[in-house]
């Protein structure tokens, strides 16, 4: 199969809890499936509480050690301060009509994006299959997922 | 004297010239007609059921009302669920069901 170079398949692979990050890979996933591109998420370490069900409504976006917050660093460890900002983040993607992370994921879901949770990092958190967001297709080692990944056309990203 | 303007062009769609923009879409929504739609699908390799031509005809209602286009609009539209729009317009189902539909490209990310 002669792609020409074009895009087929986005393996993301999200390893961060933080909603800037996890915003970053559902985007792109989302944007790859609008766009007529397939698309996969493998959730893994932190990324695992972006599905997780009862931590998935509550992440928050990093004030420590961003330097983009234009926040001092020391500031930003104050309490209360993460949610702060984080909830004023949220505020503005709820302007410019971005969904929460839980009908994100329903999107994701329902546009045929293939949702995927790390089995080492499941193991190493203590998560069992039912506590994550009900559109996980299964629990995959690394392996699987390389081998999901297979094709002309497929393209891998770290978030 | 010369007029080049590269975004204008005129393409012939089901015996009619209609103006288009480089990417095939309409720019001018009057000279759209069903026929031209049944065209157009047919090139996205898609043919036109009563279901599809009611979600081209709400977008066509959305568009008027000058909304903003979305997939997570449309699935809120109570007309179809992002789940069976992608099933109605398999690959890129705004970008395409927008260009059947004789209306501009949306340009959410979202």
């Amino acid at each position: 199969m002669n792609t020409n170079g074009a895009i087929k398949k986005m393996m993301i692979i999200l390893s961060k809890g933080t909603l800037e990050n996890v915003y970053a890979a559902f985007v792109l996933a989302n944007g790859a499936r609008a766009e007529g591109i397939e698309a996969e998420i493998f959730f893994t370490f932190f990324g695992l509480e972006a599905i997780h069900k009862q931590k998935l409504e509550h992440l928050h976006v990093a004030t420590v050690g961003n330097p983009a917050m234009h926040m001092p660093t020391m500031l930003g460890g104050l309490p209360g301060m993460e949610a702060l900002a984080s909830s004023m983040m949220k505020k503005e993607m709820e302007a410019i009509d971005m969904p929460d992370v839980h009908e994100f994921l329903d999107i994701l879901s329902a546009s045929g994006v293939r949702l995927w949770a790390c089995k080492l990092a499941m193991d190493m958190f203590h998560y069992k299959k039912e506590d994550m967001y009900d559109g996980i297709e299964a629990v995959i080692t690394v392996g699987d997922f390389y081998k999901q990944s297979a094709g002309e056309g497929v393209h891998m990203l770290f978030v | 004297m010369f007029i080049i303007n590269t975004n204008a062009m005129e393409k012939l769609i089901a015996g009619k010239s209609v103006a288009v923009n480089e990417e095939g879409y309409l720019t001018d929504f009057s000279q759209w007609d069903k026929s031209i739609a049944e065209e157009l699908a047919q090139e996205a390799g898609i043919s036109l059921s009563p279901r599809h031509w009611e979600v081209l005809a709400y977008l066509q209602n959305e568009h008027q009302n000058q909304v903003a286009l979305s997939i997570r609009r449309v699935g809120k539209s109570n007309v179809v669920d992002i789940k069976e729009f992608y099933q109605l317009f398999p690959t890129a189902p705004l970008k395409t069901a927008t260009k059947i539909a004789g209306i501009p490209k949306p340009v959410s990310c979202i």
